[in-house]
């Protein structure tokens, strides 16, 4: 029977020939991430660690990311108990303070592999299909429980195919893509389904798929996936892994879909998401001029090199507008180090940009540009929920690294297109 | 039995603030900011037995559980809503917290309706409508019947011992 990319992995961990959508299914990852709540997970189950040990040393990838250096004495003894317990139970893939955000790490360090199944005590475990994994985002208790065991429960979900045809314009980004794929199909329009992405993704770097698999689950996608091509094989292959390590999966010619969707790459303009949904998407050029107090190039989902370049060619040699902070995360060590080594750090710091540490920074509220009352951020982030960034009457719109460097230019809402073509 | 009424997308920030994730973990601390900045309201006047009753994708965003956990502490008998995000709908399972997915349900309430819920059955009454709500799968009810996935783990581990 013909299948799709999710029901051919999940047939795989599950050893059975065949599975179906709504079948439930008993698998065993490759991989477990957690971040800074591995503190809250060993908490729930320390008698059961003391009598029976983690599952497997090698399962288990932990990342300090999410406030770090540490913003408070909790947080601080947060990360102890985690570096405490790595330490006791031999946890090979540790990440201390520093490396960077979990998803950008997971893939450059080569610990997701095509056609590998993962799951993460993170809803944005989903990113991992750009490089063709199948990843999944699950609670605390339930990563708790994968530690002990190794093995969990998951169902078949139905798939969606979404076709993308043309070429995208200048100026337009992988960022406006999803943005305008979500504003189409809304927050809850792929809700416990699997996305394949096909047709014209040869034009897409695995910078550029990592951007759109991460937000799969702001359209409530289960994953979100690229398949295996000559641009994942020369990412994959500049990262150190060779084709041999791994095994690549595709979907069955003739596999069922729930449904089938196109979007022409060529019509796609830039876009913001407005306040307080992701799926409030409106073209830039319908609310230029907006003012704005904040901006924030980097996370997960835009903090890689070529998303800075973007934004160092819109700065360079150029002041942003004295009203703005304009706030650079970077996703990964070895990002602020090749940026740095091309000068695009230089650039954007002398353009008046604050670098933050690698990690997630301000993204969820917790430190690091929380906003005031009545404030308003322009973001590269993921979300834009109500208090997100720390305070329930700021506003937050998310955009391309290229609307948010030109925006922070003007001090208000920019059309990226302008500053590319003078 | 009050019944508490919200909208579309209800997300996880909503329900309870990311600036909190790394603080609060256990119920007592999630309590005072649960739907902190959705309806100040609430974590004041919860009683035990209230009923949730929301639009689309509810529980949408994070993966963070102190929504979940919080609700099932402060007594909640049940979210009802036309639909739940994913990973909300599985925290619900590991922690036992009843979710019913029932857009005609929720349609049909009106602010004046009393709402009663029989479990086994699977059915729910808005007023005097009756509606049905599917079962859950056995693998999913026996970790339901276990207490939640923790007690339900703990349970495998000691067979296998």
């Amino acid at each position: 029977m013909a299948m799709t990319f999710a029901e051919k992995v999940l047939a795989k961990y599950a050893k059975k020939q065949t599975v179906v959508p709504g079948q439930i299914v008993t698998v065993h990852p490759d991989r477990l991430l957690t971040h800074d709540n591995t503190a809250a997970i060993i908490q729930k189950i320390q008698p059961e660690l003391e009598n029976y040990g983690v599952y497997d040393p090698t399962l288990s990838i932990i990342v300090l990311d999410h406030v770090i250096p540490a913003a408070s004495e909790k947080t601080a003894t947060n990360h102890r108990l985690i570096r405490e317990f790595v330490k006791k139970y031999n946890i090979k893939h540790f990440f201390d303070v520093g490396y960077g955000v979990c998803h950008q790490l997971v893939v450059e360090k080569g610990l997701a592999l095509p056609g590998a199944l993962l799951l993460g005590s993170d809803s944005h475990t989903c990113s991992y299909g750009a490089i063709g994994a199948f990843s999944s985002g699950i609670d605390r208790t339930e990563a708790a429980s994968l530690m002990l065991t190794g093995e969990t429960w998951l169902k078949v979900p139905q798939t969606i195919k979404m076709m993308l045809q043309g070429t995208l314009r200048p100026g337009v980004m992988a960022k406006d893509v999803i943005l305008h794929i979500i504003g189409d199909l809304s927050a809850s329009g792929a809700n416990y389904c699997s996305v394949e992405f096909h047709g014209d993704v040869g034009q897409l770097s695995v910078d550029d798929r990592f951007t759109i698999t991460n937000m799969g689950v702001e359209m409530g996608a289960k994953n979100a996936v690229f398949f295996v091509d000559d641009v994942t094989r020369r990412y994959l292959s500049s990262i150190g892994i060779p084709e041999k390590a791994y095994d690549p999966m595709y979907p069955d010619e003739g596999a069922s879909y729930a449904n089938e969707l196109e979007y022409d790459l060529s019509t796609v303009v830039p876009v913001v998401a407005c306040p307080h949904t992701v799926d409030n998407v409106k073209p830039v050029t319908e609310l230029a001029g907006l003012a704005i107090n904040q901006c924030l190039i980097g996370t997960c989902t835009n903090g890689r090199v070529s998303d800075f370049q973007v934004a160092a060619d819109i700065l360079k040699g150029k002041r942003i507008h004295p009203d703005i902070r304009l706030l650079i995360l970077p996703a990964s060590k070895s990002i602020l180090e090749e940026s740095l080594r091309k000068g695009i750090v230089e650039t954007l710091i002398n353009a008046g940009g604050i670098l933050l540490p690698p990690g997630c920074g301000p993204c969820l509220g917790a430190h690091q540009g929380v906003l005031a009352p009545g404030e308003r951020c322009l973001s590269t982030a993921n979300r834009n929920f109500k208090g997100r960034m720390g305070c329930k009457d700021a506003e937050i719109y998310l955009a391309s690294p290229a609307t948010v460097a030109a925006s922070a230019l003007h001090g208000k809402l920019t059309d990226p297109r302008k500053e590319l073509y003078v | 039995m009050n019944v508490w009424k919200y909208g579309d997308n209800i997300n996880t920030d909503m329900l309870f603030p990311g600036k909190y994730t790394y603080t609060c973990s256990t119920a007592e601390e999630i309590k005072p900011h649960l739907l902190e900045d959705l309806d100040p309201t609430f974590a004041k006047k919860v009683q035990p037995g209230d009923i949730i009753l929301a639009g689309k994708n509810f529980g949408c965003g994070s993966s963070r559980e102190q929504p979940v956990v919080g609700l099932k502490a402060v007594g909640i008998v049940a979210v009802l809503a036309e639909s739940f995000a994913r990973i909300f709908y599985r925290s619900a399972i590991n922690q036992g917290l009843l979710l019913i997915e029932c857009p005609q349900a929720v349609r049909a309430y009106t602010d004046e309706d009393s709402i009663t819920l029989d479990i086994e059955r699977g059915t729910i009454t808005v007023g005097d409508k009756s509606f049905t709500f599917p079962k859950l799968p056995p693998e999913i009810l026996a970790i339901r019947d276990a207490g939640g996935l923790l007690p339900y783990t703990r349970a495998k581990l000691k067979k296998k011992t």
